[in-house]
């Protein structure tokens, strides 16, 4: 239970980092310690204790293996997650070309 | 100090990346075909494949990397892969459904060939992916080349 | 054991990236964290995702580097700066809250509920001929998810190279 908790905390850190800070860079890595985190975790609920990778070998029956569907999600969503994490530095970079600054208080025309 | 006009890294850089990056890439396509059998599978071997490329162009300078593979067939590329998927999964209504594995009982277990449709999705999906990321590259080192001349 | 260690160093390196002032060291720690997840999901027994991230990890860190070097911002602090972390802290709260409210319903940590994944696991092999069972699901029992995906990631491309590309043409002019 109490890895499920760490696994909070390092949602939390990114949650801070999203919230808090101004810098689009720093936006940035903060999504992209939340898409670890939640990573994490669909791996972890999936963790079989003594189990094995599920990947078959010739000539044995065991069948105690870790859950094989989280993975499968996890997988595409980590490819997802680099696509995603490009898109905003395309939009981060095109932002600071147009404003000469990463300061999202700084950039008027965001406001609503 | 005289070499300053010609693109890319150290000549040091450039005859280790002659070594390696056929390797890489040909690393990139055992990933990819043994998808079904081993780790691995179409998301990994795309990224490895992407990075083969990326890695001559951190090395040799936009030119050379873009001799061999330009933007614009890096976007055929992809919309080839994803045409390839869709279309083997429509293949599957010649057994009834949509993906349907439809020879997965030729060929034995544990062979290269074999699981039927799994190899050629690989295939398509190392395509869409490996395409797909270094054109996004790309773009973004063009439009870097592009703000710095004006 | 080393799950947690893991666990701690990859808490430790997050909380460098987010405190940090410097951004190309923030990009670096936080490429640290994901090497990290690669060596815990390689303790989880999941090599799959290993390999994937472990490439993924080095695309993205080249290309946030590409993006950050020689851009650095100085640190501003205004003068509501204890507000902003009050009410940070509070929305902090209330989510941890209600996610202990779904810890208690979890299931126990190596005991999961395998209701699905049983029959993938016993059939898999005679029923798709693959023998790793990460890709027969990704590509044969879960077709659909993958073909989302693939939507996904052609609309990421296609943005990305929207955003680019009509800035180009207008200087271009």
């Amino acid at each position: 239970m109490s890895i499920y908790i760490l696994c909070l905390v390092l949602f939390c850190i990114g949650l801070y980092c999203v919230l808090r800070k101004r810098n689009i860079i720093k936006i940035i890595i903060g999504l992209g310690i939340v898409e670890y985190a939640v990573n994490l975790f669909f791996v972890l609920i999936g963790y079989q204790r003594y189990g094995r990778a599920p990947i078959l070998a010739k000539e044995q029956k065991i069948l105690n293996m870790v859950d094989p569907l989280p993975q499968a999600l996890v997988l595409t969503a980590i490819v997802i997650g680099l696509a995603v994490t490009v898109f905003m530095v395309a939009i981060a970079i095109r932002l600071y070309e147009k404003y000469g600054t990463f300061d999202i208080t700084k950039i008027k025309r965001l406001k609503g | 100090m005289e070499n300053k006009k010609e693109p890319g890294m150290t000549l040091i850089v450039k005859t280790i990346t002659r070594l390696t990056v056929g390797l890489i890439l040909l690393y990139g396509i055992y990933i990819v075909l043994h998808g079904h059998l081993t780790p691995g599978g179409g998301f990994a071997g795309g990224v490895i494949i992407a990075l083969s490329f990326v890695h001559l162009m951190l090395a040799f300078g936009r030119e050379t990397a873009l001799k061999k593979l330009s933007q614009t067939k890096a976007s055929i590329l992809e919309s080839l892969g994803a045409l390839m998927f869709l279309s083997v999964a429509l293949l599957g209504f010649l057994g009834g459904f949509f993906f349907f594995n439809f020879f997965a009982q030729k060929g034995t277990p544990f062979d290269l060939f074999s699981a039927g449709i799994i190899p050629l999705c690989n295939i398509a999906i190392c395509l869409k992916v490996g395409a797909g990321l270094f054109a996004i590259f790309v773009a973004l080192i063009l439009f870097k080349n592009l703000k710095k001349k004006e | 054991m080393e799950l947690y260690l893991l666990l701690l160093f990859m808490i430790l390196a997050a909380i460098v990236a987010v405190e940090i002032n410097d951004l190309l060291s923030s990009v670096i720690a936080v490429g640290a964290v994901g090497l990290g997840l690669c060596l815990t999901f390689l303790i989880l027994k999941a090599p799959d995702l290993a390999i994937t991230q472990l490439v993924v990890e080095i695309l993205s860190l080249i290309i946030l580097i590409r993006a950050t070097i020689k851009k650095d911002l100085p640190l501003v602090r205004d003068g509501r700066w204890l507000f902003n972390t009050l009410s940070t802290l509070l929305f902090i709260g209330f989510f941890l809250i209600f996610a202990w409210f779904a810890l208690k319903e979890l299931p126990e940590f190596g005991r999961p509920i395998m209701r699905i994944s049983k029959e993938y696991i016993e059939k898999g092999l005679q029923k798709t001929g693959a023998t790793n069972l990460v890709s027969a699901i990704i590509l044969d029992f879960r077709g659909y998810d993958t073909l989302g995906e693939a939507t996904v990631l052609f609309t990421a491309v296609m943005g990305v190279l929207a955003v680019i590309r009509m800035i180009g043409r207008i200087n271009g002019k």
